[in-house]
């Protein structure tokens, strides 16, 4: 019985081990890593797109920015995904050179967890870099209070969470906090990871999902997230004051109006930090898909075409239900263009 | 003493000697430890009970057919399973304890029968013991270098050996363990009949240590299959099967349980946070299953 | 029994005869894979410490022991420093031993010495084992959902009544040191309680029958004639539940707060050698590859040392006891 067993794990692993490689595939099957930022839309889009073409399947993990861009460069991906785009160093070392595309944009929120729950909280522009610096320590804090007469504030420590990993959602929260606060660029000052005060107030988590479980599990937290997970978390999201002193709070016209707010050079490459514009929200990024200008499979090359058209076309209408700013026009057609690169 | 007291004294004591006074020092000692041991298997199971009943109700609710035959959803799709991933892991595992098992229990032969005391088993053991410490990333790292950056492409097997790499330790380890601790009657009387070395330990040792060495193995393969990084570096993830008409496509990335969950527990939607949980609880009665299956087999041989 | 047993197994032509030429080759080319297996594992050890070594050298070389103290890791200024790590790694770990391998002990010495009727205590040994299958994400959801909220209000007594303590210095803001060593506790238990119960078993009846004839009670049998008896394999489980604390890093990752501070207090944030590899290793750059090779050698470091401290103890106590 047991030398039965044995022998037909034994054939079936032999059969399986054997038939690798060597088939011959009549589908395309496309890999990309990356960005966590973008996951949520990516994953419907490239499922929605596969059972659109039939002869594509395309396959999306996230892993982190960095890791996307380390799997492009080792030519171990079709294409990647980042939030930080890439810098000239990092696209010179992939032979061939390498196409970026933003593809889509989202907003950070500061989303908080306070005893009865107020909504709206306003953060005006000198505070919530004080927050994060561990300089404000209280939510009963005068300058709180201040920006928002008739909330009750209760005497309680803020906790400020953080990522743990390297993150581009941390690139872009600690790009803008630098270009608002002095201090903060003198200080930590900008990057996937940055040094944080020391205090054992400020706390880490891994992911946008640890962050969101962690704030909703500690009362007087505070924190940064990607919207899509504060949206479907039902976390209370801060308005944050803009450079125009108003308050404007995510999802709504403020991230349109953002990105709307300044125009993309001509490498597609470019971060608003502060907006300018009365209604545009604060912070608020591009995310890029990566491709090989150079592709060793036509068919592959022919495929990825196919993906970022779908992507910019049907894929945008997705964008605004799942918590992203759709593309704007103009944005879409330097991209259309731009992707006649990839060969 | 008279012979007449020394009888009574025989007597009494005969009678008195054999039972304990519940409250002399030792038998005292005897009842609190009993009581203490009790008390800490209690609470030590507060909160494996705990856990358990969390996976149980979370994953429970979604418990069904579809979860099996079924791919993953994507963003804010409802249903969807995890089909793939089921046999992503099983795949996987498989590959990784083809590789580990016999080089862990051969090993451990050496180890514990071969050369006990020699140079090269001493620093063998010193080498396992600091692998156990090795943080499963760096399994994961290291399968990268070695088969992903080789063959160009994420893979079940770069998965297997990562898990490999990881599951090695504990196997051999334990085996050894299982190994050494046969009665040396047994092994003396294997000899007296004639029986090569080889024979002695095929036929004798290892049937004997079977009980030991499963438990290393099961324990081993349970780490294995709920270990998220290494497969992150060497399998990433698919939303398609592995088995492509019929055919099973390992050269590509491939979908785990682990990463699975890892992914949906992350993701903002209930959908998909209610599947990870479901999946942790698949995870765990198929590992339920191979651990009763391997005992089963195990001790049909003795 | 086993003699008995070993007769039927044994008495095949085979070996009731002087071994033939067959079974002279098959012993040699099964102590040659023997041997075999053993230098696989010590080249896969050799290749990877190797290829973790090639890039350490180079941050070793850059920041020299001053990596070890230093409490700054900035990456933007290229200053790394992993005291805190280390002395994260270490209070976790041996904190989650000390209670996970208490606590497996115990449940072993349960299961195995008869307190329980044999059918029930196969039933909880299979449920232990388990647990150690359970996905350390759902390990650190777990943590997070419900110990943290649990240990809140016992956290903060603990702070009002007793903050002079060191130990229970801060408030518990969520993530910290307690939530996270314990649910590394309850991660280690399983692999303590099933390697230590496999120990208890193999002890021959016998010598607990012997110990009983010279009159002592149930515990005195127990934890003066099992304990020891077994104590190497116990041993061995407390070994290998230190490497899985060493190693975890998803649950701890979660729990722990990853926050540079070196605190005595169990409910402030802090790090792990383990959880900063896991977060930091996607996105490192060259450079700080290297760094992080570097902290993962002194990983590797901690786990020998440890080892070695702990197979220290056993020769001195096993020495004593012969004496």
């Amino acid at each position: 019985m047991r030398r039965f067993v044995i022998s037909v794990t034994l054939a079936v692993t032999a059969l399986v081990l054997t038939t690798g490689p060597a088939l011959a595939q009549d589908s395309v099957r496309l890999t990309g890593s990356g960005a966590t930022f973008p996951f949520p839309l990516y994953s419907a889009w490239f499922k929605a797109f596969s059972q659109k073409q039939k002869t594509v399947s395309v396959d999306y993990q996230g892993k982190d920015s960095g890791a996307g861009i380390q799997d492009l460069t080792n030519r171990t991906v079709d294409f990647a995904a980042s939030d930080a785009a890439m810098t000239d160093e990092q696209m010179a070392k992939v032979p061939g050179g390498v196409q970026l595309l933003p593809m889509t944009a989202g907003e950070i929120v500061i989303s908080y967890n306070l005893p009865g729950s107020p909504k709206a909280l306003k953060l005006p522009r000198d505070v919530y870099p004080a927050i994060f610096l561990g300089k404000i320590t209280k939510w009963s804090d005068p300058k709180i209070k201040a920006a928002n007469p008739g909330v009750s504030l209760p005497d309680l420590d803020i906790t400020v969470v953080r990522r743990a990993d390297a993150s581009g959602t941390t690139f872009v929260f600690t790009t803008h906090l630098a270009a608002v606060s002095e201090e903060w660029a003198k200080g930590p000052g900008a990057g996937t990871t940055v040094n944080w005060p020391k205090s054992d107030k400020i706390v880490a988590s891994p992911k946008n999902d640890g962050v969101t479980a962690t704030i909703k599990q500690t009362p007087g937290a505070i924190g940064y997230v990607e919207f899509a997970f504060a949206k479907f978390a039902k976390l209370e999201m801060a308005l944050i004051q803009n450079k125009a002193g108003q308050y404007v709070g995510p999802g709504g016209e403020g991230g349109p109006a953002a990105l709307a707010s300044f125009a993309l050079p001509a490498n597609l490459r470019a971060w608003v930090t502060d907006p300018e514009g009365a209604k545009a929200y604060p912070i608020a990024t591009y995310t890029w898909m990566l491709f090989y200008k150079e592709n060793k499979d036509p068919k592959k090359a022919a495929a990825l075409r196919q993906m970022v058209e779908y992507c910019l076309t049907d894929g945008q209408k997705a964008a605004a239900s799942l918590g992203y700013i759709p593309l704007p026009e103009t944005v879409v057609a330097a991209v259309r263009k731009a992707a006649s690169s990839i060969q | 003493m008279s012979p007449a007291a020394v009888a009574t004294h025989a007597e009494r004591t005969a009678t008195t000697s054999l039972e304990r006074s519940p409250f002399e020092p030792r038998a005292l000692k005897n009842l609190l430890l009993t009581a203490g041991v009790w008390l800490a298997a209690l609470l030590a199971a507060v909160p494996l009970v705990s856990v358990l009943y969390m996976l149980v109700v979370r994953g429970g609710a979604r418990l069904s057919t579809s979860l099996f035959v079924e791919l993953p959803p994507a963003g804010f799709e409802m249903g969807g399973g995890f089909g793939n991933a089921i046999v992503g892991t099983l795949v996987m595992v498989g590959l990784g304890g083809l590789i580990s098992i016999p080089v862990g229990v051969l090993a451990a032969v050496f180890l514990a029968e071969l050369g006990p005391e020699s140079r090269l088993s001493q620093v063998t053991r010193f080498a396992t013991k600091t692998l156990t410490g090795m943080p499963s990333i760096l399994t994961g790292v290291f399968a990268y270098a070695v088969v992903v950056l080789t063959t160009g492409t994420y893979s079940a097997p770069a998965g297997g050996v990562a898990l490999a790499v990881l599951m090695l330790p504990t196997v051999v380890l334990t085996a050894e363990s299982a190994i050494r601790v046969v009665p040396k009657i047994t092994r003396d009387a294997a000899y007296g009949m004639g029986c090569t070395r080889s024979q002695v330990i095929w036929k004798v040792l290892l049937p004997t240590a079977m009980p030991g060495i499963l438990t290393g193995v099961m324990l081993a393969v349970a780490r294995a299959a709920g270990e998220t990084a290494p497969l992150l570096f060497t399998a990433l993830f698919s939303s398609f099967w592995l088995f492509d008409g019929g055919v099973p496509r390992l050269w590509q990335p491939t979908a785990s349980l682990a990463v699975l969950i890892y992914n949906f527990a992350g993701m903002p939607f209930e959908n998909q946070i209610e599947l990870a949980w479901a999946a942790s609880l698949v995870l765990v009665i198929m590992v339920l299953i191979i651990n009763v299956l391997s005992r089963w087999i195990g001790q049909r041989r003795g | 029994m086993k003699t008995l047993e070993l007769r039927s197994e044994v008495t095949a032509a085979s070996v009731s005869a002087p071994p033939s030429s067959w079974d002279y080759l098959a012993d040699r080319s099964f102590r040659a894979m023997a041997q075999a297996g053993v230098w696989i594992i010590l080249l896969l050890l050799g290749f990877i410490l190797w290829s973790i070594g090639g890039k350490a050298w180079i941050g070793m070389r850059d920041y020299g022991i001053g990596f070890l103290v230093s409490t700054t890791w900035d990456v933007g200024r290229q200053q790394f420093g992993i005291l805190p790590h280390i002395w994260g790694t270490l209070y976790s770990s041996l904190l989650a031993l000390a209670v996970g391998g208490f606590f497996g002990v115990a449940m072993a010495i349960f299961l195995t010495q008869d307190f329980l009727p044999p059918r029930l205590a196969q039933v909880f040994r299979t449920i232990v084992e388990l647990l150690a299958a359970i996905p350390s994400v759902v390990y650190g959801l777990w943590g997070l959902f419900f110990v943290v909220p649990a240990m809140r209000p016992a956290a903060a007594w603990l702070f009002e009544r007793f903050g002079f303590i060191p130990f229970f210095g801060t408030t518990l803001s969520g993530p910290g040191m307690a939530p996270a060593s314990l649910v590394l506790a309850i991660m280690v238990l399983p692999t303590v309680a099933a390697v230590s119960q496999d120990a208890l078993r193999l002890v021959p009846y016998k010598v607990k029958e012997a110990a009983y004839g010279m009159g002592t009670t149930r515990w005195e049998a127990i934890l003066k004639v099992m304990l020891p008896a077994a104590s190497t394999g116990i041993f061995g489980a407390l070994v290998l539940g230190f490497g899985r604390a060493l190693g975890e890093t998803m649950a701890l990752a979660m729990l722990i707060g990853n926050s540079n501070q070196i605190s005595l207090s169990l409910f402030s944030p802090a790090n792990t050698l383990a959880a900063l590899l896991a977060l930091n290793f996607p996105e490192a750059g060259p450079r700080e590859v290297q760094v992080l090779m570097y902290a993962a050698l002194v990983l590797l470091a901690i786990t020998l040392v440890v080892n070695m401290i702990g197979e220290a103890i056993m020769t001195l106590s096993s020495r004593r006891r012969v004496k």
